[in-house]
């Protein structure tokens, strides 16, 4: 893709009449944290390649409240996240899509006690409904039997159930999945949830990440699938711990489709 | 003689059944003190629950070993308890063996029951053999030292010896039988205690009668003792898995209620027109004892028995943390049990301790809120739960979050994101891609 991508506001849209199909909230990982901007750009290229009709909240978004939550501010996380509904119910958004977990978690189940209900997926799921409904292909296989594995995230498996979407769009990429020991409903934390990851963990003998990306790198997998910002980053960490980072690539699946597609 | 022996086994009884209750009523109450929380809803997705999770058992399976022993010490329980009922009848009424009158019917399930029994002695041998001799890494943190391990050592010495009771029961008897003695008519098979017989076969009938009955009373003031130590006992798990699980968290584990009274608070300060400016102002935030915890986390409490899989999953303790789900657990029900015993005390004025004088900020700043732990309980025990509440209050009312999270805090407020980016910045990222 040569010529530039542009990627519309709700605002924008909204002048011209137009109410978007899908908000894509992008959160603030997704926004500001360098490697997770690819992740976002994947996504809105995947979004762009389908022609799907989208929009993001630009600068209107705001952070959904979710690490002051599990901080224990509930104030904070109240405040923003009726902030962030007022926007959204003003530009009727009825469907949101996120590449956060936490994102995800927060918009579809605490939300809607507040007064904003919207259909909220998390882009696993979606991209899950893209490839079933046909208009995802892969034709050229760039994964075809590589060695993947796939790091659950906490806040789409055990906190919301979504175990198969994840894993049935790398066996769509025709990757070799090579399970974790703890995955699934086991799946280890990276070490990020419960707001840690915006300080130092408390004194222990190893770090959270160390561990799981120990784990993860001893399956001799190349590539460390992953489906969370913040995941991502402790992983990456992880991988650098153990001076693999040349060896081991941590991708979220949206970079693996969109690389599958030459976006 | 006989209707000594009836009349004592009555008071027995009532004895029993009287400490029993009134245990049972003070933990009600104790429960109770948890503020409300409604988990009536949905009836119907409540008792599958249950029949699954408790009377099913579907969460053990996960470490097949202890699941197997685990179900063999459980199905004696319910199964054997029909032989209790027996045995309840016999005494009181001075009969002997009073269902034999079943015929084969009794023969087999009297044969069964013993299969049982062995299966349970064994399986709390090896359970013994686990926690001690392999020294499953689970029974041994720190928060098992003293009582907690005692308390379990108690409990597979009791279930073995009660077994072992009933077995050398049914062996004297056998052996009555064989030798025709009055009021043992033939009844029952005994395929276990079949090999005790020998032990018994030279003494006299009298001596044989006599020891039947020590064995017979045994075993029936043993589960009558063993009954009213539930209460004080983890083991107490063998009553409250059942509702524990009914009243189970039906929501996503992601979910976290979210506070009502702060939900008018801020509506009122964001001028919103359905805000109540006439509702009182919130007392407190988050929990700082258990009595501001939920009912449910106090049954959590109550229900626990221990078994430390929670904390064998927990990140941070696995990463040699000081966090343990299982000593959150424990801890609440200890303080609950604290309170318990001032309001029976009749003490009125609140003491200067509270749950927060159990737990410390380090456990609770560890967790990271993976639901490992809640995912993980047999018994849908949610520690993730309590952590939450405890840390509201750190940081609403005591303003006590660490450093960095009060700077990410006050990101959030001044650049809506939790680091210090500029929010002109956020779309950024789209003026880039290409």
């Amino acid at each position: 893709m040569s010529e530039k991508i542009h990627i519309p506001t709700v605002a924008e849209l909204n002048a011209k009449g137009v109410t978007p199909d899908v908000l894509f909230w992008v959160g603030c990982a997704g926004s500001f944290d360098e490697r997770a901007q690819k992740i976002t750009k994947a996504m809105a290229k995947i979004l762009v390649h389908l022609d799907v009709n989208f929009a993001i909240l630009g600068k209107e978004e705001s952070c959904t409240g979710d690490p002051a939550k599990r901080a224990g501010n509930e104030f904070l996380f109240q405040m923003q996240a009726m902030n962030n509904i007022a926007i959204m119910n003003g530009y009727g958004i009825t469907k949101i899509l996120t590449t956060c977990p936490h994102c995800f978690n927060t918009l579809k189940n605490e939300y809607p006690d507040l007064g904003g209900n919207y259909e909220v997926l998390h882009h696993t799921k979606y991209i899950q409904e893209l490839i079933n409904d046909g208009k995802l292909t892969f034709g050229k296989g760039d994964y075809k039997g590589k060695k993947i594995t796939y790091h659950d995230s906490c806040y789409i498996g055990r906190a919301n159930g979504i175990y198969d979407a994840p894993r049935d769009i790398l066996h769509k990429l025709d990757a070799e999945l090579v399970e974790l020991k703890r995955c699934r409903s086991n799946g280890l934390c990276c070490g990020a949830g419960g707001a840690q990851i915006f300080k130092e963990a408390e004194k222990g003998t190893k770090e959270v990440n160390v561990e799981r990306a120990e784990e993860a790198i001893n399956t001799n997998a190349t590539v460390i699938a992953a489906n969370c910002p913040f995941c991502m980053t402790m992983l990456s960490d992880g991988v650098k711990h153990f001076n693999k980072e040349n060896e081991v690539e941590v991708l979220d699946l949206a970079e693996l489709v969109a690389n599958a597609n030459d976006l | 003689m006989q209707i000594v022996q009836q009349i004592v086994f009555v008071i027995s009884l009532a004895i029993a059944g009287y400490f029993f209750y009134k245990n049972v009523s003070k933990i009600r109450r104790n429960i109770l003190l948890g503020r409300d929380l409604d988990r009536t809803d949905n009836p119907k997705e409540r008792w599958m629950t249950m029949l699954k999770v408790a009377f099913g058992q579907t969460k053990m399976v996960a470490r097949p070993i202890p699941a197997i022993l685990h179900f063999f010490v459980y199905i004696g329980f319910i199964l054997i308890n029909i032989e209790v009922l027996e045995i309840i009848i016999d005494g009181i009424f001075g009969t002997h063996r009073v269902f034999s009158f079943l015929g084969p019917v009794y023969d087999v399930a009297i044969g069964f029951f013993e299969v049982l029994a062995l299966l349970v002695l064994v399986g709390c041998v090896l359970f013994l053999t686990r926690r001690f001799i392999n020294r499953i890494p689970r029974f041994h943190n720190p928060e098992m030292k003293g009582w907690p391990t005692k308390d379990a050592t108690i409990i597979l010495i009791t279930e073995i010896v009660l077994m072992l009771a009933i077995l050398l029961m049914n062996a004297s008897d056998q052996a009555l039988q064989v030798k025709g003695a009055a009021h043992y008519a033939v009844a029952g098979s005994f395929p276990i205690s079949q090999f005790f017989v020998p032990l018994f076969e030279n003494a006299s009938v009298e001596s044989l009668v006599i020891l039947e009955r020590v064995f017979w009373w045994f075993h029936i003031l043993g589960i009558l003792v063993f009954l009213n130590y539930l209460p004080y006992s983890k083991h107490f798990h063998i009553i409250l898995a059942f509702p524990n699980t009914y009243y189970s968290k039906l929501k996503p584990k992601g979910q976290v209620e979210n506070i009502g009274s702060i939900t008018n608070e801020v509506k009122m300060m964001m001028g919103m027109p359905d805000a109540d400016s006439n509702a009182p102002p919130p007392e407190s935030f988050g929990a700082k004892d258990v009595t501001d915890l939920t009912w449910k986390n106090i049954m959590d409490s109550y229900t626990c028995t221990e078994c430390g899989r929670c904390t064998s999953v927990c990140p941070a303790n696995q990463t040699g943390k000081l966090l343990s789900p299982r000593k959150i657990m424990m801890d609440t029900r200890d303080r609950a049990e604290e309170i318990g015993k001032r309001i029976d005390a009749g003490v009125t004025e609140p003491d200067d301790k509270n749950l927060l004088s159990y737990i410390t900020a380090e456990e609770l700043w560890a967790c990271n809120s993976c639901n490992a732990c809640a995912e993980e309980c047999p018994i849908n025990i949610d520690p993730l739960d309590i952590i939450g509440q405890l840390r509201q209050y750190l940081v609403m009312e005591k303003a006590e979050a660490p450093a960095e999270l009060n700077m990410m805090f006050t990101n959030i407020e001044n650049n809506g994101a939790p680091w210090q980016f500029s929010a002109s910045d956020r779309d950024k990222w789209a003026s880039e891609i290409g």
